[in-house]
């Protein structure tokens, strides 16, 4: 019955509603009682249960009731918000993930399921309590903003404790997946239907009648607490095409008057079907007709001035009226600031983009070898215009990593409880940005470092405190820009890794020769080892199943670098490097030879001529750059390219994070607009190339992988001193 | 469908299957016109109707009131669980008239045996 587009749409906004839900949840568990908060997690529940209501989807619907029924109480005081009530919504939100799943894979829960919800119901009933009992059938079911409750009137009132209903709905209401009667059933969640007429005089005859075109109405006598605004929301979805009148219980005769003139029913007819719902008596009817009758001859004032002059209508009603209406209009405005839309559709804008940039190289290198003033002037603007689309291309894609932090409240909340320890989490730099299929694949690395530094990082509290640091640990998650790359930090005030331990072991797996020389650093990596995944005996970081390698993995498939730092007793840092970007970049090429390379820019610090500047005085290996000692590389031997060389060489100097190089080469060739293309699994082992691209001439440039660079470079230098102290001794 | 006897030799009687829906609309308006322009009396028989939603509740309405500018006769009979529900949530079994047919499930006897 159901679109599958309308579908997934309530899919998406439940998802987001019940990260939010989790978010206040977790606040409130912490700093009990705001009254906003509590509010955002009542209207969350509030939202899903009335749109899944509109779906049908009554499981849901009557588990979130129950905890919407808890969210009024405690809303309105009669219960106190505690942390056991929190946790006991964190099940309760758990579970609808759970639910929701389901409705988006079109499963159905398994029976372990349904039972956790009744378990989890029952749980929530016993929060009624007693006062349930008085109030079973309204069940404190009075949602929104209760205080617009409308005053009633006495004088020249209609009888009936009821409201009105009257709805007409729309041709089209059908075509847009809906079902009149499913807002009826969905009008059961907070009251009682006392009478329902099926208004069907608007179907035409046989020969007129587009069996898809909808031409129902209903008149309902409706029994409820709710107020206005609460019924309202209910024919959200179909305000558009539906005509809906409202009227509160005990409404001014007028107001029945005014209804039927607006509706496009004949008045008799009208006023035998509000007497049929009970709405009216005969008389009440009798007078109303006769009342229009005497006003009949004069001219038709604007309804507004009616509704005023007449005063139809509480100041209440009117003024929630009004609050209902700039709600609307606020959302319609943050609506036209956000599009969603399709990742696969901004992937292909980004190859588009891609393709655009090698196009344009190569025309630029045709005007170029034309000699055309004017041609290779035109060719520059539209180069810098492709710039342009590329980094707002580029920039779509940009998405906050907060989003993914904040995910491990979560995790931090439930992993310390298993564990028993009490940890804070805290967050930096959220606002920092990073390409979204970045996001999407760091937070399984992420969780796993998260996991071990709660599970093995931080000591638990009686150790903490004989250590003397404050009971309660710290994790931090920390985010920011760096050379072109983004660094993504997890620290802990733990015990630190222990050194000897890591050594010891690593000498037993064979990953290090006994007796080998190494800087902390490298010992702290070797849990980055494949080796190591299994570690039981190291005891500061293992065993979930995932080892560290597999997380080393991960990001290095992202063309990002991990590294661990120490301080035995203090604590530790992970840090994860990552590319900003894993499509296009900004390149430096260099010629080297007959080939040319690619250097990312962000990681160019400067360039310098060999000879003018820097002065060999390592062997080769070390240049001095200002009194600065430089290890170099020349990129000719490095890729063992042949041919004379040439007379003025010329030092480009790298940084990647903490390291600096120089990369020697023949020609500095300038920037260029680098689309990166990966390369076949033939070169996986060559950890200097991090892929290729199309230059403009339709020949390939390599681009150089510095970080893999600078790693084999300071791997081979340190190789060559160790033999050389042998050799020494 | 033991009450009901096809006195009438004009008769016709049409069992309408599966879905009463919207998906189904279109189809069912020009098959029952049909099916009514052929007899004087048509029986339509509800028993095996799945799934009834507001466009098919519209197009009973439908072919019971061409039926009446006709002149003709539409009875529905044997109404399934959920045309039973749909009757009583929209107060519509008086407009129609037929007997409602409480169906129960097949119970107890079929699974013993």
């Amino acid at each position: 019955m159901i679109p599958d587009e309308y579908l997934q749409t309530f899919v998406i906004e439940c998802r987001e509603l019940l990260e939010q839900m989790e978010e206040a949840l977790l606040i409130v568990e912490q700093s009990a009682d705001d009254p906003e908060i509590i509010n955002a997690i009542f209207r969350a529940a509030h939202t899903i249960k009335g749109s899944a209501g509109m779906f049908g989807l009554d499981p849901i619907v009557v588990f979130t009731h129950a905890s919407e029924s808890v969210l009024d109480r405690v809303r309105s005081g009669d219960i106190a918000m505690s942390s056991i009530l929190a946790s006991l919504f964190l099940e309760a939100h758990d579970h609808l993930s759970v639910l929701i799943n389901h409705v988006a894979e079109g499963s159905y829960p398994s029976d372990d399921t349904d039972s956790r919800g009744k378990r989890l119901i029952t749980q929530l009933e016993t929060y009624l309590g007693d006062k349930m009992l008085d109030q079973v059938s309204a069940s404190a079911e009075v949602p929104m903003a209760n205080e617009s409750r409308v005053e009633r009137e006495e004088s020249d009132a209609v009888g009936t404790d009821y409201w009105h209903l009257s709805l007409r709905f729309g041709p089209e209401v059908f075509r847009n997946g809906m079902d009149p009667f499913s807002f009826v059933r969905c009008l059961s969640s907070v009251g009682n239907i006392v009478q329902l007429v099926t208004i069907i005089d608007a179907i035409p005859a046989a020969e007129d009648m587009d069996p898809e075109s909808c031409y129902l109405g209903f008149e309902i006598s409706f029994d409820s607490d709710a107020d206005k605004l609460a019924i309202e929301n209910i024919f959200n979805f179909v305000r558009s095409d539906c005509s809906i009148h409202i009227l509160p219980p005990r409404s001014k005769t007028s107001e029945y008057k005014h209804l039927i003139m607006e509706l496009p029913e004949q008045e008799m007819r009208l006023g035998e079907i509000l007497v049929k719902c009970g709405t009216l008596t005969p008389k009440e009817l009798n007078n109303i007709l006769l009342f229009q009758l005497d006003q009949g001859n004069e001219p038709q004032q604007p309804i507004g001035e009616v509704l005023v002059e007449q005063q139809l209508v509480s100041p209440r009603v009117v003024a929630a009226a009004l609050e209902k209406q700039k709600q609307v209009k606020d959302n319609k405005k943050n609506e036209a600031n956000l599009i969603r839309v399709d990742a696969e559709k901004l992937d292909e804008l980004i190859n588009l983009v891609g393709e655009l940039i090698i196009a344009g190289a190569g025309t630029n290198l045709i005007a170029r070898s034309a000699r055309m003033t004017e041609l290779i002037e035109s060719t520059e603007t539209l180069s810098r215009l492709v710039e342009e689309v590329r980094d707002s291309a580029l920039a779509l894609r940009m998405v906050q990593i907060g989003g993914t932090f904040n995910r491990f409240q979560r995790v931090v909340r439930d992993v310390s409880k298993e564990l028993g320890k009490d940890i804070d989490l805290v967050i930096s730099g959220a606002e920092t940005e990073l390409d979204k299929t970045v996001v999407d694949k760091i937070g399984d690395p992420l969780t796993h470092l998260v996991r071990n530094s709660m599970d093995h990082g931080i000591e638990s509290a009686e150790l903490r405190i004989a250590r003397g640091k404050p009971a309660r640990g710290t994790l931090k998650l920390n985010a920011y820009h760096d050379a072109g790359s983004i660094v993504i930090e997890v620290i802990d005030d733990g015990g630190g890794l222990n050194k000897e331990k890591i050594l010891k072991k690593a000498i037993e797996r064979g990953l290090v020769t006994e007796g080998a020389n190494l800087t902390d650093k490298e010992i702290y990596s070797l849990i980055f080892e494949a080796g190591f995944s299994t570690a039981d005996v190291v005891s500061n970081l293992s065993g979930r199943g995932v080892g560290m390698d597999v997380v080393r993995r991960n990001i290095q498939a992202l063309r990002g670098t991990v590294d661990l730092d120490s301080m035995e007793g203090q604590g530790s840092i992970v840090r994860i490097r990552l590319p900003l970007t894993l499509a296009i970049i900004d390149g430096f090429m260099v010629g080297v030879g007959n080939a040319a390379y690619v250097i990312p820019l962000d990681m160019v610090v400067e360039c310098i001529e060999l000879k003018a500047w820097a002065s060999d005085e390592g062997d080769g290996k070390y240049l001095n750059l200002r009194g600065e000692v430089l290890p170099y590389r020349r990129l000719r031997d490095h890729f063992a390219m042949k041919g004379a060389t040439v007379q003025r060489e010329n030092v480009v100097v790298v940084r990647y994070g903490e390291h600096k190089a120089g990369l020697v080469v023949d020609k500095l060739m300038g920037e260029f607009q680098t689309v990166i293309k990966p390369l076949g699994k033939l070169f996986k082992g060559e950890k200097s190339i991090g892929g290729f691209t199309i230059l403009g001439s339709g020949e390939v440039a390599l681009i150089v992988d510095v970080p893999g660079l600078m790693g084999q470079i300071e791997h081979e230098n340190e190789v060559n001193e160790i033999t050389l102290a042998a050799v020494l001794k | 469908m033991a009450n009901v006897k096809n006195k009438n030799r004009q008769s016709q009687r049409i069992v309408i299957q599966g879905e009463l829906t919207i998906y189904t609309a279109m189809e069912l308006k020009n098959k029952l016109l049909v099916d009514l322009s052929v007899t004087e009396e048509l029986e339509l028989d509800l028993s095996e109707v799945g799934e009834i939603d507001a466009a098919g509740l519209q197009l009973l309405v439908m072919i019971k009131q061409e039926a009446t500018t006709l002149g003709k006769v539409v009875r529905f009979t044997g109404h399934s669980p959920v045309v039973v529900k749909l009757l009583d949530l929209s107060g519509l079994a008086g407009f129609f008239g037929d007997p409602l047919l409480i169906v129960y499930p097949s119970t107890v006897e079929g699974k013993s045996i």
